[in-house]
């Protein structure tokens, strides 16, 4: 296994060669590349120099190399068409690989919606600097001057014509040693060829043929399958384990170390087999709040510290000049990341030297940090190599998974391919944390919003943690800094509208009721359901179209537009009476909410049209309208399918999920007691997306999540009168609401 | 141990389980290295798993290898390849409905049976033939219309 832990990318495709019989079971890394390529004469891993990116091979193709990785987003082809267009190539001579810590820069995690955004931007940079520096080549051997010379289809060619010479026989077999420079020249937009296209993603064939290879998919020759038996309660100590009863299911064995329990047999199966039928016991834990305390226990604390995130005028002024004032509470419950597939790895610690890890961890490069930490190898001896796993949206058990394996790995000394159930995933991922928002707004006699006053409960993510505390390593009592991690949830939380007098503040919470991780748009979801809610409830109050209210309120063009484009997509009707409780079952509504993204990312509107059957509880969701502003949009048909996929899913949160827990355990553990949007459920779908050619492209993986819940709460409360606070809004959320008005 | 015989994408396969409630998953998967089935599960509620059992869409990972056995099984990969895809395949590929594509195989396997045996099918036919499928990623939309493309293309093929 030696063979597949390098520290430069030319030993490990010359070697990959050589040694093909490794690669073909299984291995997802482009083989396809990898056979066809001759030994890539690049060295570097550094994310400021070109070389970290790109290699150019004798036969003018292009290996891309990307430190973040596709979930499912479509960065496969988004990146290429960044990078193919500031070099002049076209896109189908590059080929991206993506995550493996051995062979790309670290970039971060793939996170925050920042694969374009910070990842591709940094790659298009790159990549402008290598045109620059192609073209100064040329300039030199054909004596023409740069500004008479131009990129174009792997070639450097004199912009009045004749002939060039092709990237290879510029760059030959040299590497470029160039740092990254911010000041090359990108190209105008109006000559863009690639960036804007919808093109298709080069992994969609392989997915919908049951070819392309997924973590669950890869396996290694003579690696063990294991089921990791996680305590009966959170924080459970293991008091016995009785092997004898996993006699019989093939050479199924037990692997203890400390608190940590796994099973392992050749035969997966027997390993499932066994790891339900091993007798244990452990110690009863009530160390949980149980999710219907976990409102209380919110406002209750204990807080590490109350924060002022934001302050604007003087609050109190501005409640005194007001002549209507209201308030309101708004609960956003804890939920799963709840992956289609349980989280997967696949660790070769065989040789307790070095450790290769395959993972589907959206942070490959963070993970290996972890790695050699927990496991006590040298970071250099330790490789993560990313497969596609089931979509996860922040952090879901993949990193966990990967933990797992080496465990097991390190202790049995062959390969190991850890798969979590159902029930683990459900159990055990990390959880996206609550959200307790309390918001007061006063209206002055001209019946603006004068005062504006949000205070959070929420959990603090612990400073500078290195990693959220894996579960693995903790059972086996291998120390990690302990802390919780929750993503960036205090953003978003101040009115997008004009107001002389606002104070946004947190009380931030010790703790978290499960152990939390970021889940897609950490906080905002919540922040934008209190804040968008109460935007509403505002524009009543004053009798003002809810449209007409947030317009008035607005002086950001981008935002207007988004605001009049969402309208005219749902063909808004003009509201303007405060509505009282309705009568009769079938009742039609529609709302609107907005989102300027952190304040200075993605502009996103939202509105929808919905029935509420007042009888049984059911809000189904006719149409769903959707204005979309990300700047310069790479690739419009990935952007919309990132629009739909926030839109929907977050239709799913909005409507179906609460993590469920008792004072032990989590008893959300699987699909019917943590049910998710099903086919029947899916309306309409109307989606505008703003292209703005000559502003930077911002993310689009998050942003459209974030107005969902509001959309729909303020569509509610227009059908029939009712106005729901707490997420989510299951038929039992809306019947107990419905009975108290 | 006992062993099976499977007729797997019309081949005759032999497989050996120690258990014979086994599901018919883990010796696609494990056995013959038919992967594109994915455990999602186990438990039937959410579709990844599904193959054609004697034509009919069928949950892999709560029919055992006893039950499945001289069955005709049809997986994602005896539906056709990138190179030359089933309809149902060519029309997620051309409405790009995938986005992590962990669902899609059972989404692929469900439309494929549904057509096959309804060739007329609307929509709300697709949404209850759906009906046992999860996505996560929110990717329902275009399955929706992939179904529809099929549908039409299947149509134009039969007509000319």
């Amino acid at each position: 296994m030696s063979a597949l832990l390098f520290s430069t990318r030319r030993d490990f495709l010359a070697h990959s060669l050589q040694s093909a019989g490794v690669l073909t079971i299984g291995f997802h890394l482009p083989s396809n590349v990898l056979a066809q390529t001759p030994a890539a004469k690049r060295t570097s891993l550094d994310f400021n120099e070109v070389d970290g990116y790109f290699s150019i091979h004798a036969d003018g193709r292009i290996t891309l190399y990307c430190g973040k990785v596709d979930l499912g987003q479509g960065i496969r082809i988004a990146i290429p068409q960044m990078a193919a267009e500031e070099l002049g190539i076209d896109v189908a001579k590059i080929q991206m690989i993506d995550g493996d810590t051995a062979l790309t820069p670290n970039q971060g995690p793939t996170a925050g919606s920042s694969g374009i955004m910070r990842g591709g931007v940094q790659i298009r940079q790159a990549a402008a600097t290598a045109r620059q520096a192609l073209i100064a080549m040329a300039a030199t051997q054909l004596n023409i001057p740069v500004d008479s010379l131009d990129a174009i289809d792997g070639e450097v060619r004199p912009i009045g014509g004749g002939k060039g010479i092709a990237f290879q026989d510029l760059i030959g077999h040299q590497q470029f040693k160039l740092k990254i420079d911010n000041k090359a020249k990108l190209r105008n937009p109006n000559t863009y060829r690639y960036v804007g296209q919808g093109l298709p993603r080069p992994d969609v064939p392989a997915k919908v043929t049951g070819t392309h290879v997924y973590i669950q998919d890869f396996s290694l020759p003579g690696m063990l399958h294991a089921r990791v038996i996680r305590p009966q309660n959170v924080g459970s100590r293991l008091i016995s384990v009785d092997e004898s009863s996993i006699k019989g299911f093939g050479n199924a064995r037990v692997v203890r170390i400390e608190d940590f329990l796994a099973v392992v047999a050749d035969d997966e199966w027997d390993a499932q087999r066994a790891s339900v039928a091993l007798k244990t016991q452990w110690s009863k834990e009530k160390n949980l709040v149980g999710n219907t305390g976990v409102r209380d226990w919110m406002r209750k604390g204990p807080f590490e510290s109350t924060e002022t995130l934001m302050k604007k005028g003087d609050i109190q002024q501005g409640f005194s000049q007001s002549t209507q004032r209201i308030q309101a509470s708004y609960y956003w419950p804890v939920q799963s990341h709840a992956s289609m597939g349980p989280s997967c790895s696949v660790a070769d610690l065989s040789d307790g030297q070095q450790a290769i890890v395959w993972s589907a961890s959206q942070a490959t490069h963070r993970l290996r940090g972890i790695i050699a930490r927990l496991m006590g190898i040298p970071n250099e001896k330790v490789r993560v190599i990313y497969m596609d796993g089931a979509g996860c949206y922040g952090m879901n058990g993949h990193d966990d998974a990967s933990l797992d394996a080496a465990l097991i790995s390190k202790a049995i000394g062959k390969p190991v391919r850890v798969q979590w159930t159902r029930q683990d995933e459900h159990q055990w991922d990390p959880k996206g944390p609550p959200q307790l928002i309390d918001i007061e707004g006063g209206i002055s006699a001209e019946g603006k919003i004068a005062a504006w006053k949000t205070v959070m409960f929420i959990p603090k993510a612990t400073a500078q943690l290195p990693n959220i505390p894996l579960l693995g390593p903790q059972s086996a009592g291998i120390n990690q800094p302990m802390g919780i991690s929750t993503g960036l949830i205090s953003q978003n939380g101040n009115p997008p509208y004009s107001t002389p007098h606002v104070e946004v503040s947190a009380n931030w919470l010790k703790d978290a009721p499960l152990r939390p991780s970021n889940i897609r748009a950490p906080g905002k979801v919540a922040n934008c359901f209190a804040v968008e809610s109460f935007t509403d409830e505002l524009s009543h109050l004053v009798g003002v179209d809810p449209l007409e209210f947030r317009l008035q309120g607005l002086s950001d063009a981008r935002g207007i537009e988004i605001i009049q484009r969402t309208a005219k997509l749902i063909d808004w009707e003009k509201r303007t009476t405060l509505v009282a409780k309705r009568s009769g079952t079938q009742l039609k509504g529609r709302g609107m909410a907005y989102m300027h993204y952190k304040g200075n990312e993605t502009y996103v509107g939202v509105a929808m049209e919905v029935v509420v059957n007042t009888q049984t509880g059911v809000i189904q969701v006719k149409r769903l309208a959707c204005a979309h502003d990300c700047g310069l949009i790479i690739n419009p048909d990935g952007t919309k399918a990132q629009v739909e996929g926030n839109l929907l899913q977050t239709l799913s949160r909005t409507l179906h999920e609460e993590v469920k827990f008792d004072l032990s355990q989590v008893t959300s553990s699987n699909w019917v007691n943590y049910p998710i949007l099903t086919f029947h459920e899916v309306p309409e779908l109307l989606i505008d997306l703003i292209n703005r050619p000559y502003e930077p492209p911002l993310g689009a993986g998050e942003a459209a999540a974030t107005p969902i819940p509001a959309a729909l709460a303020n569509a509610v409360f227009d059908a029939c009168g009712l106005r729901m606070r707490t997420a989510p809004f299951t038929p039992q959320q809306f019947k107990m609401d419905w009975s108290k008005i | 141990m006992p062993s099976y015989q499977l007729i797997v994408n019309g081949q005759i396969k032999t497989v050996q389980v120690s258990d014979p409630q086994q599901p018919l998953l883990y010796a696609l998967r494990n056995s013959l290295g038919l992967t594109g089935a994915k455990y999602g599960c186990g438990l039937g509620q959410c579709g990844a798993c599904t193959v054609h059992i004697n034509g009919r869409a069928s949950q892999s990972c709560v029919v055992s290898v006893s039950q499945a056995a001289n069955k005709r099984i049809t997986t994602i990969e005896g539906l056709g390849t990138p190179e030359k895809p089933h309809p149902i395949q060519a029309a997620f590929i051309a409405e790009q409905a995938a986005q992590c594509g962990y669902c899609a195989n059972g989404m692929v396997m469900t439309c494929a049976a549904l057509l096959s045996q309804k060739p007329n099918a609307s929509l709300e036919d697709a949404k209850s033939a759906l009906k046992n499928n999860l996505c996560r990623c929110g990717t329902h939309h275009r399955i929706e219309k992939a179904v529809m493309r099929a549908k039409d293309e299947i149509k134009t093929r039969r007509s000319a």
